[in-house]
């Protein structure tokens, strides 16, 4: 785990290969998160993992996030690990909703998905772990070898676990709620 | 038992004579009478079905753990006749929906019941294919009654596997034709029936237990165990 000062460090470096990358850093519980700009999500990652003295070599985890009445709404979280010096360092690039709130049930609704590069040529774990990202929140990997759903039917419609989605099931009925409101049942 | 031991010993001559051909008159009518049971061919049929059910082996989730335990020597459902699992819905007559049924597994639950043989039952085992328990979201469907029929819901989460045993029981006497009346008796229940309650000018409870007791007698007055108590009146 790179300390503070030394995640500072990474992102002046990265900084200095491309102007507009980083935009922010966060070192938490001592976890250390570099939080990067969508766009250049890939030249992030690729220095990560191909400068000899970082050597981020595997990506233990690839997700997405919700956090809706925030803005921008969407994030997607890269974990990566250096197995050599088992240190770990956080990139997560915050996507806007290109929706905008709006219900995506029109034709263009593909166009109003929150897009990103896919890092699959980087590291091919994440083929499974964008696909399951696209399932359940609706972020496009660009580039992605096949992406379509993978732990939902085929045909379903719909982002499940986007915040504004609803929950579904049944709702579930019992005689305590006579008190709450009289004459359930009818 | 001793009566029953001498009794036996008295048997095997006549046994021995018969097959000698020395058995002639009374005796011969007297000794097939005492060996023959009759019966209808569909309740011989279904007391063969109910002590030899196959089930599918087939697990959806946590629950899948107890039914296996149900067949460990500990609870041991070959007492029963069922511990002969098989590996192909052709070769079964029982499917044990043991877990949560997802929107994508349904489909294929379906096409496996689909291809068992008839006659063939359904047991829901556990909360969540009963009623889709605490999955009430988008990716569980709530009971699985919604897409195939289903004859004993086992409750519990997950139900022990004496409980499952229990379901399994009342399946088979499901299956031999005999839907388990009578719970009211053995719950103490009588009376408890809302057109039963006590008013001015009707039986009380006491009468209508008293009446339910004479139609239905205990397993332990007709002598025979309790599975088969009633079998042949049913279906003769």
């Amino acid at each position: 785990m790179p300390d503070a000062p030394g995640l500072e460090l990474i992102a002046q470096e990265i900084e200095e290969g491309r102007q507009g990358t980083v935009i922010e850093t966060s070192f938490d519980h001592g976890r250390a998160t570099l939080i990067v700009n969508p766009e250049n999500v890939l030249h992030a990652l690729t220095w990560l993992r191909d400068t000899p003295e970082q050597g981020y070599r595997f990506l233990s985890s690839l997700h997405a996030a919700d956090y809706l009445p925030a803005s921008p709404r969407f994030a997607v979280h890269y974990e990566l690990l250096c197995r050599e010096r088992v240190e770990r360092i956080r990139v997560k690039a915050l996507l806007n909703d290109p929706a905008g709130g709006e219900t995506n049930g029109s034709s263009s609704a593909a166009e109003k998905l929150p897009q990103l590069d896919s890092c699959v040529a980087l590291y091919p774990t994440a083929e499974f772990q964008e696909r399951e990202a696209y399932d359940f929140f609706g972020i496009v990997f660009k580039g992605h070898p096949d992406l379509r759903r993978i732990l939902m039917p085929e045909d379903y419609v719909g982002w499940p676990q986007r915040r504004d989605y609803p929950i579904g099931g049944e709702p579930v009925l019992f005689t305590h709620n006579e008190i709450e409101s009289p004459r359930w049942f009818e | 038992m001793e009566v029953e031991r001498e009794s036996l010993r008295a048997r095997q001559p006549r046994a021995r004579d018969l097959l000698r051909g020395d058995l002639e008159g009374k005796d011969l009518e007297q000794y097939v009478e005492e060996r023959l049971l009759t019966t209808t061919l569909e309740s011989a049929l279904n007391w063969g079905r109910a002590n030899a059910l196959f089930p599918l082996t087939f697990g959806l989730a946590c629950c899948a753990i107890e039914m296996m335990s149900m067949v460990t020597s500990r609870y041991d459902i070959a007492r029963f006749g069922a511990e002969a699992f098989r590996a192909s819905p052709r070769q079964a007559d029982m499917i044990i929906l043991s877990g949560r049924v997802s929107i994508k597994m349904a489909p294929v639950v379906r096409r496996v019941y689909d291809q068992m043989l008839e006659p063939k039952w359904v047991i829901a085992m556990g909360a969540c294919s009963s009623s889709g328990g605490m999955f009430a979201n988008y990716a569980v469907v709530q009971g699985a009654d919604k897409f195939m029929p289903v004859d004993i819901h086992v409750p519990g989460c997950p139900p022990r596997p004496e409980a499952l045993l229990h379901g399994f029981n009342k399946l088979q006497r499901l299956v031999r034709g005999q839907p388990d009346l009578g719970w009211r008796q053995r719950y103490n229940a009588v009376g408890t029936e809302e057109w039963a309650r006590f008013e001015p000018g009707k039986p009380t409870a006491e009468a209508i237990e008293r009446a339910a007791l004479a139609v239905a007698p205990k397993h332990s007055e007709t002598g025979a165990r309790p599975d088969f108590a009633g079998d042949e009146d049913s279906h003769a």
